[in-house]
């Protein structure tokens, strides 16, 4: 087809796990680039001068940035293994819980690996993710029968991240005992077909985890 | 589809109430108005949206949706009529990042040079109006960021020159510079000229005596 799909990702970062998720359940063949924080490069700096960070698609040249704007991209472009549902409320409540999953989840599950108020913290995002457990009500996933938007734009609650920072961070956050339903989700997300592939690897991400949140000597 | 009524829950002042006011008058859709008395929210409110219990919702058919972007994104798909979103994929995501830019990045800042004081006022200022200069490079030399005629991004954020001036009055601050970003100061005026979007402003006085009193309870009274 003459198609050029260019990624431009860190292995650890769930924003551009994310899209890497999307590309490959709808089949979508993409050259995938590492990116160095410490050292953007120039190319990086061309095709995202508004925020200077990853992911960036770039499809034939031309550049998509922020995660969900590229997801939306994705399902627009390649029609196979839709991630939005069809009714237009439907998606608009994917749209929703992805928006209360980055605007409201993930700055607050950030703040738990903070040092000020943990205790508080972790009560805020417990609650947080109990109303995201209430929308799952007794789906397989936040796509129904299979994955979708949401489940992706949730990578970080679903995958290995949540689950790792907060043993080394010594928080209780994703617990069956607080959120049985949303472990139950997050099981079935890592052991996905293609999930399960795109994860980042574990040992390496346990590793970062430790130095960047882990007690210091 | 067009069988079913439409509630819209608003606010008078609301700038976000205002999008869905001018994506439903654009597109030609009947709804009802519910204008809200807040603080007091209304049980209805509490109701349709118990996540945010916040305005503006959209109530379609029994059903309701929150989030103004998200409603406009539904109001376009649900009633073909008058697009807001363009078709070209790669156009539409231009549109949705840049009313990401706005509510993430322009709004915090004006906020931030309207509610701190001294140095970290001017820092907050700097920041809007670096921040205003970028949305400027989404503008371009079009007339509007929907290109002929108002889109997606013009309805996020054609409040926002009148809003941010309020704000300078009653801070006493710069962030709209001329010099700067001649391309959107041309823009704030011209989309606030499209006849539907001009007669459904509310009361500028009105909105101005509002901020006046969030100003005075957010600094601690002093002017």
């Amino acid at each position: 087809m003459g198609e050029e799909v260019k990624l431009f990702a860190v292995w650890g970062s769930p924003f551009s796990r994310r899209v890497e998720m999307a590309l490959k359940l709808k089949g979508v063949e993409y050259e995938y680039i590492e990116v160095d924080l410490q050292n953007k490069s120039d190319l990086l700096l061309k095709y995202n001068p508004v925020h200077k960070k990853i992911p960036v698609l770039v499809h034939n040249g031309k550049p998509i940035a922020e995660s969900v704007v590229i997801l939306e991209y994705i399902d627009e472009t390649w029609k196979g293994f839709p991630l939005l549902p069809k009714d237009p409320y439907q998606r608009a409540m994917a749209r929703f819980w992805a928006k209360f999953i980055e605007e409201k989840c993930m700055p607050a599950l950030f703040k738990c690996a903070g040092t000020e108020d943990r205790e508080k913290a972790v009560e805020e995002a417990c609650e947080l993710l109990k109303l995201l457990e209430n929308e799952l009500e007794d789906k397989k996933f936040f796509g129904g029968e299979n994955i979708g938007f949401v489940d992706i734009v949730a990578d970080f609650i679903g995958g290995y991240w949540l689950r790792d920072i907060q043993e080394i961070v010594g928080v209780k956050i994703l617990t069956r005992e607080n959120l049985p339903k949303l472990c139950e989700w997050s099981d079935e997300f890592v052991n996905h077909v293609v999930i399960k592939e795109n994860l980042p690897p574990r040992d390496k991400l346990i590793a970062y985890f430790r130095t960047r949140f882990g007690p210091k000597p | 589809m067009s069988g079913e009524t439409v509630k819209l829950l608003g606010h008078w002042a609301s700038p976000f109430a205002l999008r869905v006011i001018w994506a439903l008058k654009l597109k030609e859709i009947e709804y009802e108005y519910v204008g809200e008395d807040l603080p007091n929210k209304s049980p209805l409110l509490l109701e349709y949206n118990p996540v945010h219990k916040k305005i503006p919702v959209l109530v379609h058919g029994g059903k309701p949706i929150a989030e103004s972007l998200v409603i406009l994104e539904y109001l376009d798909e649900a009633w073909k009529h008058n697009p807001i979103l363009p078709d070209d994929p790669y156009e539409r995501a231009q549109a949705r990042f840049w009313a990401r830019f706005v509510d993430e990045k322009c709004m915090p800042s004006i906020m931030s040079a309207f509610t701190k004081k001294g140095e970290e006022k001017e820092k907050a200022a700097k920041e809007a109006r670096e921040n205003f200069k970028i949305l400027e490079s989404g503008l371009g030399k079009k007339q509007f960021f929907g290109g002929e005629s108002v889109g997606f991004v013009d309805i996020a954020a054609g409040w926002i020159g009148l809003w941010t001036r309020m704000v300078e009055e009653i801070a006493d601050v710069n962030i709209i510079d001329t010099a700067m970003m001649p391309l959107l100061e041309s823009w704030f005026q011209r989309v606030l000229q499209v006849p539907i979007l001009k007669e459904c402003l509310p009361p500028q006085d009105k909105v101005l005596e509002r901020f006046k009193g969030f100003h005075k309870f957010l600094t601690g009274g002093s002017s």
